[in-house]
């Protein structure tokens, strides 16, 4: 990792300069998806355990959205494919 | 034909208690009435989701083309590449198939340039196989594991489907009466609650 030189202008989105600020998934708030399916589609994609799982759900139903996971873009990109497979809304971004 | 599904319709009991688990999956009783619900429910969906491809070519398992040397436009739906960038027009087709950047429309046309031809394939064979192992008649359904997976997937596809038409909110069941009995989408409030039944006891019997 290389810090560009003063002289040279940088677009500010330029990801790989700020490997520390990472991408994540935001699943939002839906009237229509049942909790229970939520918290089952955040264990079966994310392996995450039932607690976790329970606490992101309520997140989302609570907060309107959650970040569900993070790092790199090619990998949030992976998953939110998969959750919009199961009628999730994902998007991605990132947190900087 | 004889057999336990096609002499024994099951009692209103069963017919009403939606999933229980099996040994690695779930099964259930639909009566014919049921099974002609979901299987029209299932099969717009399928419809709606593989014919109404911006940018041409059906929307299949990506593989080589049957009769010779394939065409640039088959060779992009080989690898699951179309054409297309845009959120559909059709909200419910929008629901599905999501934009994936919420503020960055050039990102979310190249992110469904190379995805969203592998999503309509997926959402398009769950629909299939509730087709496949639901009866027309209604009776006994036993789903294995990806099965059952993939009957979620199809169920709540067509929840959404119905949220969009219905202007499901948050406060739905609040608005819900405002509905008159001889009101078109009445029917379909009854629906949208009964797949939600059944969607959560099938969750429960895989969790």
């Amino acid at each position: 990792m290389s810090v560009a030189p003063a002289e040279v202008e940088r677009p500010e989105t330029d990801e790989k300069a700020v490997p520390d600020s990472p991408w994540v998934t935001i699943v939002w708030n839906d009237p229509v998806n049942l909790m229970s399916y939520v918290t089952y589609v955040f264990q079966t994609v994310f392996g995450y355990a039932k607690p976790k799982a329970e606490k992101l759900m309520l997140d989302v139903h609570h907060k309107g959205k959650a970040v569900v996971s993070s790092g790199a873009r090619e990998a949030m990109e992976r998953d939110a494919e998969t959750l919009h497979g199961y009628g999730l809304w994902a998007t991605i971004s990132h947190d900087s | 034909m004889t057999g336990e599904d096609g002499s024994d319709q099951g009692s209103l009991e069963e017919l009403m208690a939606g999933f229980r688990a099996t040994s690695g999956g779930a099964t259930a009783r639909f009566g014919a009435a049921q099974a002609t619900i979901i299987r029209d429910l299932v099969g717009q969906i399928a419809d709606l989701i593989s014919e109404d491809v911006p940018g041409g070519g059906a929307v299949g398992e990506p593989g080589w083309p049957e009769n010779g040397p394939a065409a640039p436009d088959d060779l992009a739906a080989m690898i699951g590449l179309t054409d297309n960038t845009k959120l559909p027009d059709d909200p419910v087709l929008a629901r599905l198939l999501p934009d994936a950047y919420s503020d960055d429309p050039e990102a979310s046309g190249e992110f469904r340039r190379y995805t969203e031809q592998g999503l309509r394939s997926g959402k398009v064979a769950a629909a299939r196989t509730v087709l496949a192992t639901l009866p027309a008649g209604g009776g006994r359904v036993r789903l294995s594991g990806p099965e059952a997976q993939a009957w979620l997937r199809a169920l709540n596809d067509v929840r959404l489907a119905l949220g969009v038409r219905l202007e499901v909110t948050d406060d739905f069941d609040d608005r819900v009466e405002e509905i008159e009995p001889d009101d078109p989408r009445a029917a379909y409030v009854d629906v949208y609650h009964w797949l939600a039944f059944l969607q959560e006891t099938l969750v429960r019997a895989l969790s």
